[in-house]
């Protein structure tokens, strides 16, 4: 399959001119491998840390995120489970409430529908009502792109976006995996965190050797641009990006704002880039109606409308299902020609 | 009925059973007077098996009580006031009117509050298990479910998970006979729900859920095997829910002939009965006993509505450890000015250019 956010075989790095991270870097890690490390690393600093989910220990994951961490840590940290959402991620929710900070893995983000109850209604709601928070993180592969098929492909992001209570992270970079998992791990509430499967073994970044996070709920500028802004996140910040260099080859200056956080909202970020450009097109893998593009259009139209030179845009994955086949499935993904579609009309105002 | 509890036990086995009646039948004068704000959910008939189940617990165990376990909460140490003041929506709950009836929390109890999701607190009560193992601690966790509750995913994944972990866990099915109006006929296949730990390769017992006695022995055998290591219990605690689903259901799909075998089987008049047999706490004593509780009861209600309710300012707190604000643009140009600058400029023919080529 042509995907066209990433060319076979090759790795995309993340790494702007004047970027300040750039001291200090040293070695390169895949995505998935910083998602490891931010795991050892917060077991290692905090004994309260414990892992758990189904295939976590002896298997190391069902991508090898867990990799290494029993033999370190031992099978009372790093728990194997039964085949069961609801109790990997209610287990998590007691463990919190007695004091731990434990890290739920779902072997792939589709399977949180089962522990749907636990973390909207117990999770979410338990500091409100009971005065008891639960940190904790639930994490687990999200995303199309690798043929998964409607049941291991989803983007289920807007379902917990709506339950507040919760924050939701979606790391889009090797340095904010591990930045965002560090920082998720150590905050007060309860997070869903999504890795997008696609880039778990194809982006990679210079990371620091020492501990470093990246804080929740701030957007990253990842590329300056007057003309217009896409907002995006998750494996379509790279679709953003390569879709900025034609459009800069174009004469039109495209600003890329990563939000990395949907819940809560980065609605500075958004607001500012729309002052700068007065023109937003939204960018998601997730599908349309209801997606985080639909909460961003209504935040501008309510904050930032006299700003604005023409329509707020969407380019989505379609209201269908994430269907299996690579020619239907690469139908559904977003992809750069449509964004360049959308950002050519902007740029037409 | 037997026991070898000592005569101060037995006093505060009755004074919990007795306060358990006592406080819902002020609830539901409270609630006849709307000062209930929502639902009131009774436990007539079921207070043996909240009350006997509980006090078998040691201080620093953990309990999660469902709806009809005001006994529960009342023997961990819960206090009248706290739970008028859930019912009557107060500032002073301890959901800080959040919440309503028994789903509060006090940790320094070792009670913590259930959800109406029935089943999810098997899992989590697991969770909490699991933490207080890591941390050394031979701590055991007590929780309820009814004969509906278990026919619910998380009933399975729960306990399932707590036996795999050989956790110490003491689950109480409280078989009352009803899920609001469908009786177990409709509800389970199964001979006895304590049959259900079989599946899981944990023992099960099915106990006589109106003698106190009985249920405090089940629970104490339970909550010893589980502190050794042994996993956990299901006991299927066979008892009868006496009023409707909650206040507003006449419950006219009951037998009455059934309801008045129950009553029959009431499990207060059984203790009365026993302390009056052995001597050991006597009608004098328990209606000195009673005369305190009531008397208490009046000046807590009194001290309740006395209390405001929370200020609306209330609503947005603790939804976050720290509170997520939302952003208004902050930029030195004035949007008024430039909108009519904008004006000024042309505004009506870029829409309509764009509407003569087909639209956007």
């Amino acid at each position: 399959m042509a995907d066209p956010r990433v060319a076979n075989g090759t790795t995309l790095t993340l790494s702007p001119p004047g970027d300040p991270l750039a001291e200090g870097l040293s070695s390169e890690v895949l995505f998935v491998e910083a998602i490891r490390q931010a795991l050892f690393e917060e077991m290692e600093r905090d004994e309260r840390v414990l892992v758990l989910g189904e295939d976590v220990g002896a298997y190391g994951g069902a991508f090898k995120a867990t990799e290494g961490l029993l033999e370190r840590f031992g099978e009372s940290r790093v728990v194997d489970t039964p085949l069961s959402e609801e109790a990997i991620v209610g287990a998590a929710i007691g463990a919190s409430m007695r004091g731990l900070r434990p890290v739920a893995e779902m072997q792939f983000i589709d399977f949180v529908s089962r522990a749907f109850d636990l973390l909207t209604n117990y999770a979410a709601k338990s500091r409100y009502r009971t005065g008891i928070g639960v940190p904790m993180v639930v994490r687990g592969p999200s995303g199309a792109g690798v043929h998964g098929g409607p049941f291991h492909s989803q983007s289920p992001e807007m379902y917990f976006v709506k339950t507040p209570g919760l924050k939701v992270v979606v790391p889009a970079t090797a340095y904010d995996a591990k930045g965002l998992l560090k920082a998720a791990i150590r905050d007060e509430d309860p997070v869903l965190f999504l890795e997008h499967k696609f880039l778990y073994r194809r982006v990679k970044d210079r990371i620091p050797d020492g501990d470093y996070t990246v804080p929740l709920g701030k957007a990253a500028l990842r590329r300056p641009g007057k003309d217009l802004t896409v907002v995006t996140y998750g494996a379509m910040l790279w679709t953003a990006l390569e879709a900025a260099e034609r459009l800069a080859a174009e004469g039109i200056e495209a600003e890329v704002l990563d939000l990395r956080t949907l819940l809560p909202l980065d609605e500075t970020a958004v607001l500012e880039s729309v002052a700068r450009t007065s023109k937003c097109v939204v960018l998601h893998e997730d599908t349309r109606t209801a997606g985080i593009g639909a909460e961003i259009a209504a935040l501008i139209s309510e904050k930032a409308f006299e700003f604005l030179d023409g329509p707020i845009l969407r380019v989505t994955a379609p209201d269908t299902p994430v269907p299996y086949a690579p020619t239907l499935e690469e139908a559904f993904l977003p992809d750069v020609a449509a964004l360049l579609a959308a950002a050519r009309k902007l740029a037409d105002y | 009925m037997q026991t070898h509890l000592s005569v101060s036990q037995l006093e505060e086995i009755y004074g919990a059973m007795a306060l358990n009646r006592l406080l819902e039948e002020r609830l539901v004068n409270l609630y006849r007077q709307g000062k209930v704000m929502g639902g009131l959910y009774r436990s007539l008939g079921q207070e043996a098996t909240s009350v006997g189940s509980a006090y078998a617990l040691a201080p620093g165990d953990l309990l999660v009580p469902l709806i009809r376990n005001l006994g529960s909460v009342l023997v961990r140490g819960a206090t009248p006031r706290q739970v008028l003041s859930q019912y009557m929506a107060r500032a002073s709950s301890p959901s800080r009117g959040k919440d309503c009836n028994l789903h509060f929390s006090l940790p320094e109890l070792g009670l913590y509050s259930p959800i109406a999701m029935l089943g999810t607190v098997i899992p989590v009560m697991a969770g909490m298990l699991m933490a207080e193992r890591l941390k050394g601690n031979a701590t055991v966790g007590l929780t309820y479910i009814g004969d509906g509750g278990t026919s619910v995913g998380a009933f399975h994944e729960g306990l399932n998970f707590a036996a795999v972990q050989r956790l110490p866990l003491v689950l109480v099915v409280e078989f009352n006979g009803w899920a609001y109006s469908t009786p177990y006929s409709r509800q389970c296949a199964a001979g006895t729900l304590a049959d259900k730990a079989i599946g899981y390769g944990i023992p099960g017992e099915v106990v006589d859920g109106n003698d106190v006695f009985a249920v405090y022995e089940a629970t104490r055998a339970a909550v010893e095997r589980a502190r050794a290591g042994g996993g956990p219990t299901l006991l299927e605690c066979k008892t009868y829910r006496m009023k409707g689903h909650a206040e507003h259901d006449a419950q006219h799909y009951v037998d009455p002939e059934e309801l008045a075998a129950w009553r029959d089987r009431d499990p207060l008049a059984r203790l009365e009965h026993y302390l009056d047999a052995s001597g050991t706490v006597p009608a004098a004593r328990r209606a000195e006993l009673h005369r305190q509780m009531s008397e208490a009861l009046d000046d807590d209600i009194a001290w309740v509505e006395a209390q405001p309710m929370p200020d609306p300012s209330e609503l947005t707190n603790d939804v976050y450890a720290v509170p997520c604000g939302t952003a208004e643009i902050a930029s030195a140009e004035a949007p008024a000015t430039r909108s009519a600058a904008r004006l000024a400029e042309a505004p009506a023919t870029r829409p309509a250019a764009r509407l003569a080529d087909g639209g956007i």
